[in-house]
C-alpha cells in the first residue's frame, strides 16, 4: 500500500509476513519508488563450465522497481543490488490486530 | 505515529502524467524553479498514435495509397503503415517496469474543464508534463520517426517526413506557442532539405532543423553545402538527435548494451566528420546542437580528435584550432547526464563550456528522462549556469 502521510508519502509491503516501509522517493532523481512494479529478482543462471544458460525470477528476493527510470531495489533491505549505497529511506512499521503503525 | 490517506496503489501505462510526476512538482518548491525560466531542449510527442492523421498528409498519392491500404489490411500496421519501427524498441520499457516509455494511456476528456474544444490530446499530454516540471517551453520532436533516416526507401522516407512536418507544423504547434520543434529534414535528398526549409522555416513553433542523427548519408558532401548555408543565413540551429539502431545488435545481445552504445555512437560519426573538413570554418555562424548523446562522451571526443589532429593536421586543413576549440563553441543538450561521478561530470561541464554551450532537456516521456532538478541540484554550478542551462542558452539559440 502507498499513502500520503503529512509532506511525505510512505510505502508498506508485506514480504514472508514482515511488513516493511519506506520513503515513496527514490534516491536517484525523486520518483515515486513505491508505487512502481513488484516484480522478482532476475538471476542469470550459468553452467559449471560458467556458460550462461538464460535468466530466471528468484522469488525469494522481491524487487520494488522506480517506474520513473527503473531503479530497483531489494523489498528486505531497500538497497539498489549492484550499489548498497544507493538505497531507499527505511521507516520502523508495526503491526497491532488489523492497524498498521509506521513512525516517520 | 498518524493515520494516513491512500494514493494510486501503482503507476502504470494508464497513470495521468500529472500523478506518474507528482514528486517532480515538489521540485519546483525545492529548487525554487518558479523563478527560473525553464527550457526543455529535447522531448518527445508520440506520433504513431496519430499516424492516420498523419497518413492523409502523406503528399504522393501512390505512396498514401499504399500507407492507408497497409494500415487498413495488416495486423498490427495501423500505427505503423510504412515507416520502418525497428521492433527492438519496444525492449526499452525494461519489460514493463518502466510504463511511461511504452506509452501514455491516460484519460483525456475534452469535457474535463482542462482544455474542452479540438485541442488534439498530445497537446494536453505535453501540457500536463511541462506543468508538472515546471518548464516554461518545450522543443517537441517525434519518436520512431526519428529512425527514419535508417528508411529503406528513401522516396518513402522523403514523404513520411513531408507528412509529418505539415502535420505538427498545423495540428500542433500552431495551436502552442509554449511548444516549439526543429523539424527532421529528408537528409538523403539535399534538394527536399532545402524545400523543407524554405516551406517550413517561418512556421509558428519551428525553431530549427534537425538530421535524425542513424543514418548512412555523409553530411560532407558538397551537395548539402547549400543547405547548411540556408539554415547560417536564416539563423536557424541545425540539430542532430541521437537515436539507437539496432544493427549493432549484430556484436551485442541485450537491449542495454544497444542503447548504451549507438545513441553515442551516431552523433560521434557525425561530430568527426563536421569538425575534420572543416565545416565550421566554412559556416562560422551556423549553430550546432548534439541531441540525447549524453555529456560523457564528449570529453573523450575532444581529447581523441586533438590527439590524433596534432599529429595528422595535413588531413584537416580547413581547421585553424584544434577540434576541442570548436567543441567549446557548439551547443549540446544535457539529457541523459551521466552523473555517477560528479567529478567527472564537473570536469565534463567544464571542458565543453556547460555554462554557454549546455542546454536542459528531459526526453520526457522516455525511460532516462531527466527533470529539471537534476540541474538545480548540482553542487558545482554557480547560479549563472545553473540559470543559463536551464533556459537562458535556449532563449538565445532559438531566439525565443
Amino acid at each position: 500500500m502507498v499513502k500520503d502521510l503529512a509532506s511525505t508519502t510512505v510505502g508498506v509491503f508485506r514480504v514472508e509476513g514482515k511488513l516493511y516501509a519506506y520513503e515513496n522517493t527514490c534516491p536517484h532523481q525523486g520518483g515515486p519508488v513505491c508505487q512502481g512494479l513488484l516484480i522478482p529478482r532476475v538471476e542469470e543462471k550459468l553452467n559449471a563450465s560458467q556458460g550462461a544458460e538464460g535468466f530466471r525470477f528468484d522469488e525469494s528476493d522481491p524487487r520494488l522497481v522506480c517506474p520513473w527510470h527503473g531503479f530497483e531495489f531489494s523489498v528486505k533491505t531497500g538497497c539498489h543490488p549492484g550499489k548498497a549505497e544507493i538505497r531507499l529511506t527505511q521507516f520502523e512499521v508495526e503491526e497491532e490486530g488489523e492497524l498498521v503503525y509506521v513512525r516517520v | 505515529m498518524s493515520e494516513f490517506e491512500y494514493r494510486e496503489p501503482q503507476i502504470t501505462i494508464h497513470s495521468d502524467t500529472r500523478e506518474i510526476l507528482a514528486n517532480a512538482r515538489r521540485d519546483i518548491d525545492r529548487y525554487n524553479l518558479r523563478d527560473y525560466f525553464i527550457v526543455d531542449v529535447d522531448s518527445h510527442h508520440v506520433e504513431l498514435d496519430s499516424w492516420a492523421e498523419i497518413l492523409e498528409y502523406v503528399q504522393d498519392p501512390v505512396v498514401r495509397q499504399v500507407g492507408k491500404a497497409m494500415a487498413a489490411n495488416w495486423p498490427n500496421a495501423r500505427n505503423l503503415a510504412l515507416s520502418n519501427h525497428p521492433p527492438g524498441l519496444t525492449m526499452q520499457d525494461v519489460g514493463g517496469r518502466i510504463p511511461h516509455q511504452a506509452q501514455l494511456a491516460e484519460r483525456v476528456d475534452a469535457v474535463d474543464g482542462e482544455h474542452p474544444g479540438s485541442e488534439h490530446r498530445d497537446l494536453t499530454l505535453v501540457r500536463r508534463a511541462m506543468d508538472s516540471m515546471g518548464i516554461a517551453m518545450q522543443i517537441v520532436f517525434p519518436q520512431p520517426m526519428l529512425e527514419v533516416g535508417l528508411h529503406p526507401n528513401p522516396d518513402i522516407e522523403n514523404q513520411l517526413i513531408w507528412a509529418y512536418n505539415r502535420w505538427f507544423t498545423e495540428r500542433i504547434l500552431a495551436q502552442e506557442p509554449r511548444v516549439k520543434s526543429m523539424l527532421a529534414l529528408p537528409f538523403n535528398s539535399p534538394e527536399g532539405c532545402l524545400k523543407t526549409i524554405r516551406e517550413f522555416g517561418e512556421k509558428p513553433g519551428v525553431v530549427g532543423f534537425l538530421i535524425t542523427s542513424q543514418r548512412q548519408a555523409p553530411l560532407f558532401k558538397n551537395e548539402y553545402m547549400p543547405v547548411y548555408r540556408e539554415l547560417e543565413e536564416r539563423g536557424l540551429p541545425f540539430g542532430f538527435h541521437a537515436g539507437p539502431d539496432y544493427s549493432v545488435g549484430k556484436q551485442m545481445n541485450r537491449f542495454i548494451s544497444v542503447h548504451a552504445m549507438s545513441f553515442v555512437t551516431c552523433n560521434m560519426v557525425h561530430l568527426t566528420n563536421w569538425i575534420i573538413n572543416g565545416l565550421p570554418e566554412r559556416f562560422p555562424k551556423l549553430k550546432t546542437v548534439w541531441i540525447e548523446s549524453g555529456l560523457a562522451w564528449l570529453p573523450f571526443m575532444m581529447q581523441r580528435l586533438d590527439h590524433e589532429y596534432l599529429m595528422r593536421q595535413s588531413e584537416a586543413p580547413l581547421l585553424k584550432r584544434l577540434p576541442s576549440e570548436y567543441m567549446q563553441e557548439m551547443f549540446y543538450t544535457s539529457q541523459p547526464m551521466e552523473a555517477t561521478n560528479l567529478k567527472l561530470l564537473e570536469a565534463t561541464m567544464d571542458a565543453i563550456h556547460a555554462e554557454t554551450q549546455l542546454m536542459y532537456a528531459s526526453d520526457w516521456p522516455h525511460w532516462d528522462f531527466d527533470v529539471p532538478g537534476r540541474i538545480a541540484g548540482l553542487p558545482f554550478l554557480s547560479e549563472t549556469a545553473k540559470r543559463n542551462i536551464l533556459g537562458e542558452t535556449a532563449r538565445k539559440v532559438f531566439r525565443l
